[in-house]
C-alpha cells in the first residue's frame, strides 16, 4: 500500500502523517508537493494538518487552487481513498469534495487536547476496521473546527450515513460538554456520498503510539491499509 | 529608494533622542575620528542600546559558569547554546524576553517574541522541536491585565501553532509588580546533527551577502532602543516600534534555511532580530574579523521612499542575512524561489574590518564593525550597588499575627484556585502542544518531555523562577530558580544538562535595582556550579518598570535535561491504590515568602526558606538514581503552596485517573507551616509496597532525611485531622479557577 501526503507550504503535520505511515504502519509513503501534478501512484491520499497557505483568510481557502488538488479531485472522483485531517478537512470542504463548512470554534479560541470520538459509520475505507459505536481517544488541535451545514443537509448526511465521527464522552454518550468546538450535531468527521473521501478534525496521526498518549488513531490508518486487500479479495 | 539622499545634520536633540549620552557620543567621535552622520548615529544608537550591547550587565554575566562537558556552543559564541547529547545529536536552546513590545501591543509583541527565538534556533541549523513560555502579569482582577493575558496567549498560540512547533510548557505567574510591565519570556529548543551546527559568521573576501525571507518595511524601527527605557504613559505612542509577525513566512523561512544549510551552500547565517540588518551585518563581520559592504539600494523593500536609515534600523520580521559560499548564489535563489521567498545579493565580504553602507555606489556610512558589538568597542559599565531599605522591613513577619484557628480545608481550596497555583490549562490548551508527534509530557507535569526519534532518549525541559523569592532575597531566589528547574528535570527522570537565562529587572541606573541584579547573578552562578549546569546564554531585559514600580527581580531559568531511556520518564501523579508515599527531605517551620501568605494574607513578606545547594544536589542525585533503577512510580517537587498543594496535585493532576491519598504527618510544627510552608529541597514520591524498603534503606545509607507520608488510594485526600476533601472538589478548585477569572466581564 502506498500513501501520498500532500505538502502545502504551510502544512505542518505532513511529517507526522508521513512518520505514522512509514515508521508505525511500516508502509511506503511519499510527500506530494503542492505545485506538482503527480500523485506518484499513491493508493491513499492524506491531506495533512497545518495552515496550508498561511490561512489568514480562512482555513484551506487558497489550497483548493493548487495544482496538486486538481489531481486529488480526479483521484477522489474515481473512488480513490482520500482523508483530510484538520486543515486537510478544511481544504476538502473548500474544494467541494465534502459538504458544509468549518467555522471558528464557538469559544473563539484555538483548542489542543485529547477528546473522545465515536465511530458512526464503518462504511468508509478509513473506518471499516472499526465497529460502529466504538470510542476512540484522539487529540484535536484547531481554531476553526466548528462544523456547520443547514438543517436539511445535515439530515441528508445523517440519513445517508455520511456522519463518520461524533465527539462523545469516554463512555460514548453524546453530550454538549464533550463537543469541543460547537460543531452541529457534535460532528467530528464526515464522508462524501461514495464514502471514499473522509474529513475529520481530530488527528489520528498523532495517536499512533502509546508513549504519546494513545494508539487509537492506528485503527483508522490500519483500516485503510487493509482496505485494498479486502476489496482485492472480494 | 531615493536616488539622492541628504543626511539631516546631527544636533544635540537628535543625539539625546537616540539615547546616547555625552560620554558615548565622545567615544563615537574618537572611533570615527570625526562627527558621525545621521545614518551612523542611528547605527551606533541601536548597537549600543542596552538591548544589543549588554553594556550594564556583561561584566557581571561573565562571572557565570560557562564551561561544562559536551558544550558545542558556549555563551556568547553563537545565537544560542548547544550541547552534545550523544547519538550524533546536539540540542540547541535559548530563552529571550519580549516584554516591552508585549506591554503596548500584547498580540504582536508576544507573537514576534516567539518568532525571534525560533529564528535563533534555526539560524544555527537546528530544527525547532519545542517552545516554552514564562509569562508574568499583574493581578487578574485588573481588566487591563486580562486583556494583556488574552492577547499574549493568542499571540504565542497563533505564531507557534502556525509555524508548527509544539508549545510544551512554561509558567504563568501573577503579581501586582508586573501590572504595567508584563514579562514575556519565550524559549525554544532545537535539534541538530552534532556536526551540523552553523555559525553566524561572515568571512572570505568577495563572498556575497544575501538577504533572504521577507521584504524590509518600516516596522519596528528603534525597537531595540524602545526596549532599553522604562515604560511610561507615553510608551503607548511607541506602538509603531513593535514588529508585526507572519508565522506562515517564518514556516517557509525555516524550511528554506534548513535546506540551504543541508545543501552546504553557506559560510554563515544570522537572523535579523533587534536592530535588523545593522546588527546582523556588524556581528557577522566582527565575528569573522572581516568587513561587509552593503549596497543598501539592493535591499527588497515593502514600500517606496524608505531611507537608508530606515532600512538599516527596520526590525521587519522573518529575514536572515546569509554569507554565501563562492558560486552558490543561484542555488540559494532556487531554494528560496521554491518556497516563494525573496533572496537577493546586497553586498559582499571585505577585508577592511568595516561595516560600509553604500547608496548607488556612494558611501553613506562607514564604521569599524568591531566597535559596534558586544565584546568589541561597545561600552561596558560597572554600576553602583546599594542594598534596598525595603529588604530590612519586609522580611520580618510576626508569626503570632497568623491565626491557627482556621479551616484548613478552605485554605487548601483557596490555594488550589489561586492564580499562581491553579491549573493553567486555559492557557496551554490554546497552544498546539503535540505537533511533530514527539511530546510525551506536555504542559502540566513537572517538566515537559519530548522523545528523540530513532534513539532511546528523551529531553526534559523546564522554566522556573519565583519572583517573590527574588524580591525578598535575590540571591537565594536565583539559587532557588536553578534548584527548582533542576528538581523538575530530575522528577521527570532527566539529568540536568545546561541553562539558558532571561534576566528581567528594572532600571540598572538605580543602585537598588542593580543590587538585586548583582545578587541574583551571584546566586545563579553558585547554583549552576553545584548542579553542573553551565549557562549557555540567554538575554538581559532591564527597564522593566511602569510609573508605579519596578517588576520583581525575575531571573528566569530555562533548563534542558537528558533522559537516558524513555522508560525513565516519570510523572508527578499518583498511580495505583496501595502505593506508598514518601517525602524526600524534611518539613521545617517556615512560612516566609510563601504563596500561602500571598493568597490568604495578601503579603509578599518574610524570609525566603534557606537553601543548602549541596544537600539539594544530593537529594536530586539520589532521586535520579532511584528513578533509573525503576523504583519510583511518581515524583513531584514541593514548591508554591507547600506540601498540601503538592499532595493535592499528585492526586488530581492526571484528569483521566484521579486518586486519593491518606497522609499522616508526624512533624511537630505549626499546621500552617506544615501544610503550606515552602521549606526547600522536598520531593514527594510514590512507590510500590515492595520497593519501599529498598528506597528507604538507600536514603538511610546516604544519610538523607525522609519520611513515610502514607498510602495512595480511595477518593479523598486526608492529611492528619487537618484536611479531608474529596478529590472531585479538589479537582474543581484547581481546574475551574482560571477559566472563571479569565472570562470574568468588566
Amino acid at each position: 500500500m502506498k500513501f501520498g501526503v500532500v505538502t502545502f507550504p504551510g502544512s505542518n503535520c505532513d511529517y507526522d502523517a508521513y512518520a505514522a505511515v512509514r515508521f508505525v504502519l511500516g508502509q511506503e509513503v511519499e510527500f506530494l508537493w503542492h505545485k506538482s501534478s503527480d500523485l506518484c501512484n499513491a493508493d491513499v491520499i492524506i491531506l495533512p494538518g497545518g495552515f496550508s497557505y498561511g490561512d489568514y483568510l480562512r482555513g484551506g481557502a487558497i489550497a483548493r487552487f493548487s495544482p496538486i488538488m486538481e489531481e486529488v479531485l480526479q483521484f477522489a472522483s474515481s473512488g480513490g481513498p482520500v482523508i483530510g485531517i484538520c486543515n486537510g478537512f478544511q481544504v476538502l470542504t473548500e474544494c467541494g469534495l465534502l459538504p458544509g463548512a468549518l467555522m471558528r470554534n464557538s469559544h473563539l479560541r484555538f483548542s489542543c487536547k485529547y477528546v473522545h470520538i465515536r465511530v458512526e459509520s464503518d462504511q468508509t475505507p478509513f473506518t471499516h476496521g472499526c465497529t460502529v459505536g466504538e470510542v476512540l481517544n484522539i487529540p484535536i488541535a484547531h481554531g476553526e473546527g466548528n462544523y456547520y451545514h443547514f438543517d436539511k443537509e445535515i439530515k441528508e448526511l445523517e440519513d445517508n450515513g455520511q456522519v463518520v465521527f461524533r465527539y462523545c464522552e469516554a463512555d460514548g454518550s453524546i453530550t454538549e460538554k464533550a463537543n469541543p468546538n460547537g460543531s452541529i450535531a457534535g460532528i467530528a468527521g464526515i464522508c462524501n456520498r461514495g464514502g471514499n473521501v473522509v474529513g475529520l478534525m481530530p488527528h489520528p496521526e498523532r495517536a499512533v503510539e502509546s508513549i504519546l498518549g494513545s494508539a487509537d488513531g492506528l485503527k483508522i490508518l490500519n483500516s485503510v491499509n487493509d482496505y485494498k486487500k479486502v476489496t482485492a479479495q472480494a | 529608494m531615493p536616488t539622492a539622499f541628504s543626511q539631516p545634520p546631527v544636533t544635540r536633540e537628535m543625539i539625546a533622542f537616540h539615547g546616547l549620552n555625552d560620554e558615548e557620543y565622545a567615544k563615537i567621535k574618537e572611533i570615527l575620528g570625526r562627527e558621525p552622520n545621521y545614518t551612523e548615529l542611528g547605527i551606533f544608537s541601536v548597537m549600543w542600546s542596552e538591548h544589543c550591547s549588554y553594556k550594564n550587565s556583561i561584566s557581571l554575566i561573565k562571572t557565570l559558569p560557562r564551561e561544562g562537558d559536551n558544550l558545542l556552543a558556549k555563551a556568547g559564541d553563537e545565537n544560542a547554546g548547544a550541547v552534545d547529547i550523544g547519538d550524533g545529536l546536539a540540542v540547541v536552546f535559548k530563552i529571550e524576553s519580549h516584554n516591552h513590545p508585549s506591554a503596548v501591543e500584547p498580540y504582536q509583541g508576544a507573537a514576534t517574541g516567539v518568532g525571534g527565538i525560533l529564528r535563533d534556533i534555526f539560524t544555527m541549523g537546528a530544527r525547532p522541536i519545542a517552545a516554552l513560555n514564562s509569562l508574568r502579569f499583574g493581578s487578574p482582577d485588573n481588566p487591563h491585565v486580562r486583556f494583556l493575558v488574552d492577547g499574549v496567549v493568542r499571540g504565542i498560540g497563533d505564531y507557534g501553532n502556525s509555524f508548527g512547533v509544539p508549545t510544551v510548557g512554561g509558567e504563568v505567574y501573577f503579581d501586582e509588580s508586573y501590572t504595567g510591565n508584563p514579562l514575556i519570556n519565550a524559549m525554544a529548543v532545537g535539534l541538530v546533527k552534532d556536526d551540523g551546527i552553523v555559525s553566524a559568521v561572515a568571512k572570505g573576501k568577495g563572498n556575497k551577502m544575501m538577504i533572504v525571507g521577507s521584504k524590509t518595511g518600516r516596522d519596528g524601527i528603534h525597537g531595540a532602543t524602545f526596549a532599553s527605557e522604562e515604560l511610561t504613559e507615553a510608551s503607548q505612542e511607541k506602538r509603531p516600534s513593535v514588529q508585526i509577525g507572519d508565522p506562515f513566512t517564518e514556516k517557509l523561512l525555516v524550511e528554506a534555511t534548513l535546506e540551504i544549510i543541508k545543501e552546504g551552500l553557506i559560510v554563515g547565517i544570522q537572523d535579523m532580530g533587534a536592530a535588523g540588518i545593522t546588527c546582523s551585518t556588524s556581528e557577522m563581520s566582527a565575528k569573522g574579523e572581516a568587513g561587509i559592504r552593503l549596497d543598501i539600494d539592493q535591499v527588497p523593500v515593502r514600500e517606496e521612499g524608505m531611507t537608508p536609515y530606515e532600512i538599516l534600523l527596520s526590525e521587519s520580521q522573518e529575514r536572515m542575512l546569509v554569507c554565501v559560499k563562492p558560486g552558490k548564489e543561484a542555488a540559494i535563489t532556487e531554494i528560496f524561489d521554491k518556497w516563494g521567498l525573496d533572496s537577493k545579493i546586497i553586498g559582499e565580504v571585505t577585508d577592511d574590518g568595516m561595516m560600509t553602507v553604500t547608496l548607488h555606489g556612494e558611501v553613506i556610512a562607514q564604521i569599524p564593525s568591531d566597535c559596534l558589538v558586544l565584546g568589541g568597542g561597545a561600552p561596558v559599565y560597572t554600576r553602583e550597588v546599594k542594598r534596598p531599605k525595603y529588604l530590612d522591613e519586609i522580611t520580618k513577619i510576626d508569626m503570632n499575627s497568623y491565626s491557627l484557628e482556621r479551616n484548613w480545608n478552605e485554605d487548601l481550596f483557596s490555594l488550589l484556585s489561586a492564580p499562581n497555583i491553579c491549573s493553567k490549562g486555559w492557557v496551554f490548551e490554546q497552544y498546539d502542544s503535540m505537533v511533530r508527534t514527539n511530546t510525551v509530557l506536555g504542559p502540566g507535569s513537572d517538566a515537559a518531555v519530548l522523545r528523540l526519534r530513532k534513539t532511546r532518549k528523551a529531553l526534559a525541559i523546564s522554566t522556573d523562577c519565583n519572583g517573590r523569592y527574588c524580591y525578598l532575597n535575590p540571591r537565594i531566589g536565583a539559587q532557588s530558580a536553578v534548584a527548582e528547574a533542576a528538581r523538575n528535570i530530575v522528577c521527570s527522570g532527566g539529568k540536568p544538562l545546561a541553562v539558558t537565562n532571561c534576566l528581567n529587572f528594572g532600571n540598572p541606573y538605580k543602585p537598588e535595582i542593580y543590587y538585586g541584579f548583582k545578587e541574583a547573578i551571584t546566586g545563579m552562578g553558585e547554583a549552576c556550579t553545584v548542579f553542573g549546569t553551565p549557562v549557555t546564554g540567554g538575554n538581559v531585559s532591564f527597564y522593566n518598570e511602569d510609573p508605579d514600580r519596578a517588576v520583581f527581580p525575575t531571573p528566569t531559568i530555562g533548563m534542558v535535561g537528558l533522559i537516558e531511556d524513555i522508560n525513565h520518564i516519570t510523572t508527578q501523579w499518583f498511580k495505583d491504590e496501595g502505593d506508598i508515599i514518601l517525602l524526600i527531605g524534611q518539613n521545617e517551620e517556615h512560612l516566609g515568602a510563601s504563596e500561602y501568605l500571598h493568597a490568604i494574607y495578601k503579603q509578599n513578606a518574610g524570609e525566603v526558606p534557606p537553601l543548602d545547594l549541596e544537600y539539594e544536589h544530593r537529594i536530586q542525585q539520589f532521586l535520579l538514581n532511584a528513578i533509573r533503577s525503576r523504583l519510583v512510580k511518581s515524583a513531584h517537587d514541593v514548591s508554591d503552596g507547600g506540601l498540601a498543594v503538592a499532595l493535592a496535585e499528585c492526586c488530581i493532576s492526571n484528569q483521566e485517573r484521579q486518586i486519593g491519598a491518606v497522609i499522616e504527618l508526624a512533624d511537630d510544627i505549626r499546621p500552617d507551616c506544615l501544610l503550606f510552608g515552602e521549606t526547600q529541597s522536598r520531593i514527594v514520591i510514590s512507590c510500590s509496597k515492595e520497593d519501599e524498603k529498598e528506597l528507604t534503606m538507600k536514603m538511610t545509607e546516604l544519610n538523607l532525611p525522609f519520611s513515610n507520608l502514607g498510602t495512595v488510594g480511595l477518593d479523598r485526600l486526608v492529611i492528619n485531622d487537618l484536611i479531608d476533601l474529596h478529590i472531585t472538589a479538589l479537582s474543581k478548585a484547581f481546574f475551574d479557577a482560571m477559566p472563571k477569572f479569565m472570562e470574568k466581564v468588566g
